[in-house]
């Protein structure tokens, strides 16, 4: 194709997109939103999987029976978004395989968020809470995003994640609203994981990259910035509502703007884990790796066996 | 209290609380993603079996105690699973045949639990069932995979098997709860099971191209609280938050 | 040996009466295990009474480039449609 061809190609495209026409997997796509593709969503499919870690630790530790059915059926939630998601980027062209190698040696990225420890049970209601409250904001907008596959996945995973939040702000109100030690365990939980989850927003827009064509594609409805502030407007009076305090002494309702002012966010230690230097970045990894190397043999022997199988099946119509 | 009934509950409730916990430790550590899924599905299935179990123990111990009480705040010599559901994760292989040699067992337990005469237990049975004939379906094909896939999986599997045979016996063994429970049309009599149990698992081992183990001395103790040392790492986990801070909600 | 599971297209009969649509795929090593794999990973909210797999690779797609000449023309075919006939109003039951 010549160039003058292939311009007017990417024309169409992006005037099919401005239209609110869907991408499907066999349609021509300029190699650019294949591989922007491809790497969202592969990173989107990464966090989901390793965000699995930090609350798989306390599947076994649960206080009760109730509390370990739903924190088991969250997990495994998220084992099944995982799973939609990779499946969403295979449609381009790339295997499920070829992706984990990307995440094992440490080429992809995923949501640095899941590189803090969870040290106590409220860590579970602030990831529920705040991380899937966070989550929530940067993927209803991805429903309506221009790739059919992506689209379709995330209206599913939406509609699977609305019981996730809900099930984090139970276990903090039920703490906030506990015994003075429950409520410290709760206030502890949130000192923790507020900053980390306004970081996992994304940086600054004056800071972000891709979001301009992003935007064009879809893939992006509203700013870093935006979302953020969404965020923190819906986040602090549920805060307020169960009695515990935003640890953050710049917090102030704007009259003007008709939202919160808040002080500033530590980029420096977001790019730091985002470098590898978080708390647990090697634990997440060495799990995903172990669990992967591990099950290879598992694999294999799957595989062999179906080969017998077919083998036999074959020999039998013979 | 009916003390019969409620040890004769424990005993069927512990076995699937500790068989849950086990695959609960799989969550985000399986072979595939598909298989990550499909094991704490097993883990849901039982759990949601034990809060029937439990739940109605509670009531009829009518003492004030609850489900997680009954689940968490015993003591390691009170809880009556069989020693073969606590045994370790060591690998794939051995969650398999743990879980294989469990299901047959607990699917013919629970089809015979249909007939009790207590409705509660039977109404319980009739729900697991469903969720057990599937374990049982899922368990049976992996035997049959590993065992006639590759010669690793084989060693791996046959070496699992014939580590956790020595605790398939006691499955048949009656405590002094099932036999009172037995008499009064409530219970099932399990030494009525054991034929059955051992040509079916004979039969697809078989056809996995496994060999059966020959053992003449088999383990026992969990029925009457004599557990093997892996149980009490379990427990720490499962009563960790409960024993930390007592007597609170969660 | 590194042999990957191949992918696997999941249908899903919502409930009796309606058509089996597609939920999406996954990897498995055999139909077995797809039929098991799809019924854990799509239907654990009782979404399905019926599950079809069958390999991607069976599948025979259409290409997006043919999209004029296979389906345009059937965009003028107004005849096909119950509007395209004039009909007083006061034939009933047509």
């Amino acid at each position: 194709m010549s160039e003058e061809q292939i311009k007017n190609l990417e024309q169409q495209f992006e005037a099919r997109i401005a239209r609110d026409e869907k991408i499907e997997p066999k349609d021509w796509m300029p190699e650019k939103y294949r591989k922007t593709h491809i790497r969202q969503i592969s990173q989107h499919a990464h966090s989901e999987i390793v965000g699995m870690l930090p609350e798989g630790n306390w599947i076994t530790r649960a206080p009760s029976l109730r509390r370990k059915v739903a924190l088991l059926a969250k997990v495994q939630d998220e084992a099944g978004h995982g799973l939609y998601l990779y499946s969403a980027c295979e449609t381009l062209g790339v295997s499920r395989n070829e992706l984990y190698e990307q995440l094992h040696t440490g080429k992809a990225k995923y949501s640095s968020i899941f590189n803090y420890p969870t040290i106590t049970w409220a860590d579970m209601g602030a990831i529920g809470w705040l991380v899937d409250g966070a989550a929530i904001i940067n993927q209803v907008p991805l429903c309506s995003t221009s790739y059919g596959p992506y689209a379709r996945a995330m209206i599913r995973v939406c509609k699977e994640e609305s019981f996730h939040q809900r099930q984090g702000f139970e276990i903090m109100m039920k703490l906030a609203n506990g015994t003075p030690e429950q409520k410290e365990l709760a206030q502890d939980a949130l000192n923790r994981w507020w900053w980390p989850s306004l970081m996992m927003l994304g940086p600054t827009d004056a800071e972000s990259v891709h979001t301009e064509q992003s935007m064009k594609w879809k893939l992006k409805r509203k700013s870093n910035d935006d979302l953020r502030q969404q965020f923190i407007d819906q986040t602090v009076p549920q805060a307020d509502l169960i009695g515990l305090t935003i640890p953050d002494p710049n917090l102030k309702w704007n009259e003007e703007r008709g939202s919160y002012d808040f002080g500033e966010i530590n980029w420096d230690e977001f790019w730091q884990v985002v470098k590898g230097h978080g708390p647990c970045n090697k634990e997440r990894i060495d799990a995903r790796v172990n669990a992967w190397n591990n099950g290879e043999w598992v694999r294999d022997a799957a595989v062999a066996y179906a080969d017998k199988k077919a083998t036999k099946k074959q020999r039998q119509a013979v | 209290m009916k003390e019969n009934l409620y040890n004769y509950i424990l005993g069927i409730a512990d076995n699937s609380l500790i068989l849950g916990q086990r695959m609960g430790e799989l969550t985000g550590h399986g072979p595939s993603l598909e298989i990550d899924i499909a094991c704490t599905n097993i883990s849901l299935d039982l759990f949601g079996q034990v809060r029937s179990y439990y739940q109605y123990a509670a009531k009829i111990a009518g003492d004030g105690r609850t489900e997680d009480d009954i689940a968490m705040l015993r003591k390691e010599r009170d809880y009556l699973n069989v020693l073969l559901v606590e045994q370790p994760n060591t690998d794939f292989a051995y969650t398999i045949a743990r879980q294989y040699l469990f299901d047959v067992y607990h699917a013919m337990f629970l089809t015979a639990l249909q007939s009790s005469h207590d409705i509660t237990l039977s109404a319980i049975a009739t729900k697991s069932i469903k969720e057990v004939s599937y374990h049982q379906r899922f368990s049976s094909d992996w035997i049959k995979r590993l065992g006639d896939g590759t010669n690793e999986s084989k060693l791996k599997i046959q070496n699992a098997v014939n580590t956790l045979w020595t605790y398939t016996d006691e499955l048949f063994h009656q405590t002094e709860a099932d036999k009172a429970m037995v008499t009064e049309h409530i219970g099932v009599d399990v030494t009525q099971l054991k034929k059955a149990y051992y040509q079916k698992v004979t039969s697809l081992l078989t056809e996995a191209a496994l060999e059966v183990p020959k053992l003449k001395w088999f383990q026992k103790g969990g029925k009457s609280g004599i557990h093997t040392e892996h149980l009490g790492y379990l427990l720490s986990d499962l009563q960790y938050m409960q024993r930390t801070y007592p007597n609170m909600e969660w | 040996m590194k042999k990957n599971w191949p992918l696997w297209e999941v249908f899903v009969r919502s409930k009796n009466g309606l058509e089996h649509r597609h939920f999406g795929s996954l990897h498995a090593a055999d139909e077995d295990m797809a039929l098991e794999n799809a019924r854990d990973v799509y239907t654990r909210r009782n979404e399905g009474v019926s599950i079809w797999v069958v390999k991607s690779k069976h599948i025979t797609a259409s290409n997006p480039e043919h999209h004029g000449e296979l389906f345009e023309p059937a965009q003028d075919k107004v005849y096909r449609h119950p509007t395209f006939y004039d009909l007083p109003d006061e034939v009933k039951h047509m």
